[in-house]
């Protein structure tokens, strides 16, 4: 199967307009609380979330706006949960990091997801459904027990589920030499959960491997991983980087998944594309703006 | 007349028969063990498929059910021992109890964890706690203890299948060997049941029983003892002892959803009374009783002329059987505190 370039451009310039979106309007107040953008990583939602079907669930963490955007999710719903509306994905009750919408599930609190989405890949294999979990994790998850108890399990009872760990490097502001011994693909190993490594932005190259870990977890009903090195380009939440400038300054020369991505598509096509995506994202943001705010019923 | 351990093992077995979305589980609970204290004692037999063994891994097992639950299916974990819920508290408290509301009513989380609590048994401070209060007073979560009263296995199968909320399911260990009452007359006690859903939450299925119980033939009540699971047998022995030896005659109330709690049937009884004892197993302060009193100082149509709670002493629980027995409290103290309440209001 050949990947669709334009799609899958489409889907990272979504994120990226998103994700800019909320970063630019975060300081004039229209957003409350906090928020987890996903600039510099687009490359793993576009290219993992590529390969599922209906009726399969995607599990998210904190930072997950691009994975409900490359599940399909809309930008004005979230855009709307972001800012508290009625109209929000859970009408404004969740917030940034608390998210349901058909099956895809994301939750504030690191590791507990893990379990859970492990339970989810039980559940449907006990039911005899070919439907598979992806449970997306970053690096600084790995320091949560809860997430080793759940691969033992998952390999112990082989629940049909994709791992897939973005390592940017980073635990909000705790470089992951410092919190992270040992090596991300032995933890799999040590669980006979087979894994597939990549140190790259290129989204045609994480939607092959991903492609591949998908259709194995679907074919055998076993778990499998997918470790994706990968770069955050913008602060944890907002305005709380503190690596130097120069640092995301080169990731961005670099590991930019949009303009590695850029050469194959022709011009028109793109700039045809950035048109509808950045008018799509001004129509939602507009919209949720002018949404009311919900009100607790008694 | 069944135990609470066979009533518990029949609703288990029941529950089973009647739905193949229920899933159980746990450590040890595979046959012929069937569990540490034997509540799902053939159940791996008759349902090989559907009764998973776990590693020891209570977070793990918890999140795990809470995730086919989702997916719905209807699991029931065990956790073998009441201590242990503090491994599955943020399980509980950041995910399972969080996802209805938090999510917009559009899921809910049909599950029931089941665990063993309480001491007097000789099990030292880790394994013979009363921890149940920890998990009170959270949204979304419905916190059961089943007595000896009515038919605790039928409250089980209930909370299994007809409750779409998670359940935290508190097994007094005491409990297990007694006889199942049932409702109505028994020995020398009437025990009434009333069932209606808590104000707190309207849409919560009616099916855990408020029991209020009189001796037969007695004199109108003067005091009302308020007690759950094992402590409602320790109240039970304290009424006849307060009768027979001192003429004082107790209503007792036993809830069995001790969260969200309905304070009716309690507050009725107390108008009757006017003073109130409330007794558990669990540590004193920032605990049950003192909500319960709380709540009944808040009804406007009470007036309570003397409230007092009965708790075991602020330790940890101790190994050796005469210092256990002089931390927790019994049909002794409860006669003591219905006394002090009496003599010296």
């Amino acid at each position: 199967m050949e990947a669709d370039t334009s799609r899958l451009y489409r889907i990272m310039y979504l994120i990226r307009r998103f994700e800019e979106t909320v970063l630019d309007n975060f300081p004039k107040g229209v957003f409350s609380g906090t928020t987890h953008t996903y600039l510099g990583q687009e490359a793993n939602a576009a290219g993992v979330l590529d390969h599922i079907r209906e009726a399969d669930i995607v599990v998210s963490n904190h930072r997950c706006h691009g994975h409900f955007l490359a599940y399909g999710g809309q930008p004005h719903p979230l855009f709307a949960e972001l800012m508290g509306k009625a109209s929000g994905v859970c009408g404004g009750r969740g917030g940034s990091q608390h998210l349901h919408w058909r099956n895809f599930f994301s939750n504030g609190v690191l590791g507990g997801t893990v379990p859970l989405a492990t339970g989810m890949a039980v559940a449907e294999k006990h039911k005899g459904s070919r439907s598979v979990v992806i449970a997306f994790l970053g690096d600084g998850t790995l320091g949560e027990g809860v997430v080793y108890e759940s691969l033992n399990i998952a390999s112990l009872w082989q629940a049909p589920i994709l791992y897939v760990v973005e390592n940017n490097h980073i635990a909000q502001t705790t470089p992951s030499e410092m919190a992270l011994a040992g090596n991300i693909a032995a933890r799999f190993n040590a669980f006979d959960i087979p894994v597939v490594e990549l140190d790259t932005s290129n989204v045609l190259e994480v939607w092959s491997a991903a492609g591949a870990q998908v259709e194995a977890v679907r074919s055998a009903s076993t778990p499998h991983a997918l470790l994706l090195h990968t770069c955050r380009f913008g602060p944890h939440s907002k305005g709380d980087d503190t690596r130097p400038a120069e640092e995301t300054a080169e990731m961005r020369r670099s590991r930019d998944p949009l303009t590695l991505h850029t050469a194959r598509l022709d011009q028109f096509t793109r700039h045809s594309l950035e048109q509808d995506v950045d008018l799509e994202i001004a129509r939602a943001f507009k919209q949720a703006l002018a949404d009311p705010f919900p009100a607790l019923t008694p | 007349m069944p135990s609470v351990l066979e009533s518990l093992n029949t609703g288990l077995l029941n529950a089973f028969a009647d739905s193949k979305d229920i899933y159980l589980l746990g450590e040890d609970v595979l046959d012929p063990y069937g569990g540490a204290f034997k509540v799902t004692q053939g159940l791996s037999t008759a349902y090989q498929e559907r009764v998973l063994t776990t590693p020891v891994s209570e977070a793990g097992i918890t999140g795990v059910a809470a995730g086919m639950a989702l997916r719905g299916l209807r699991p029931v974990v065990e956790i073998m021992f009441g201590d242990f819920i503090t491994l599955i508290a943020d399980q509980v408290i950041n995910h399972i109890a969080k996802f209805r509301w938090m999510y917009n009513d559009q899921v809910r989380v049909p599950l029931v964890i089941r665990t063993p609590m309480g001491g007097r048994r000789g099990y030292g401070p880790t394994h013979s706690q009363t921890l149940e209060k920890l998990f009170l007073g959270i949204p979304g979560l419905v916190v059961l203890a089943p007595t000896h009263l009515g038919d605790p296995g039928r409250l089980l199968y209930d909370a299994i299948l007809n409750c779409d909320d998670p359940v935290l399911f508190v097994e007094n260990k005491l409990l297990y060997l007694l006889p199942a009452q049932g409702a109505g007359t028994s020995g020398e006690f009437d025990t009434k049941s009333w069932t209606g859903s808590p104000a707190a939450q309207p849409d919560l299925a009616t099916f855990a029983p408020v029991y209020t119980i009189n001796l037969l033939d007695a004199p109108a009540p003067t005091l009302t003892i308020c007690a759950y699971g094992y402590m409602a047998e320790m109240a039970r022995q304290a009424v006849l002892t307060l009768a027979y030896e001192h003429e004082i005659f107790c209503e007792l109330i036993v809830p069995t959803m001790l969260a969200p709690f309905e304070a009716q049937p309690l507050v009725e009884s107390v108008q009757r009374t006017g003073n109130l004892l409330v007794v558990e197993e669990g540590t004193l302060s920032f605990g049950w009783g003192a909500e319960i009193i709380a709540v009944c100082s808040e009804a406007p149509e009470l007036r309570l002329s003397s409230a007092r709670r009965l708790a075991a002493r602020e330790t940890p629980v101790p190994a050796s059987s005469a210092l256990e027995a002089s931390t927790l409290p019994d049909q002794y103290s409860i006669v003591n505190s219905c006394l002090e309440i009496v003599h010296n209001g």
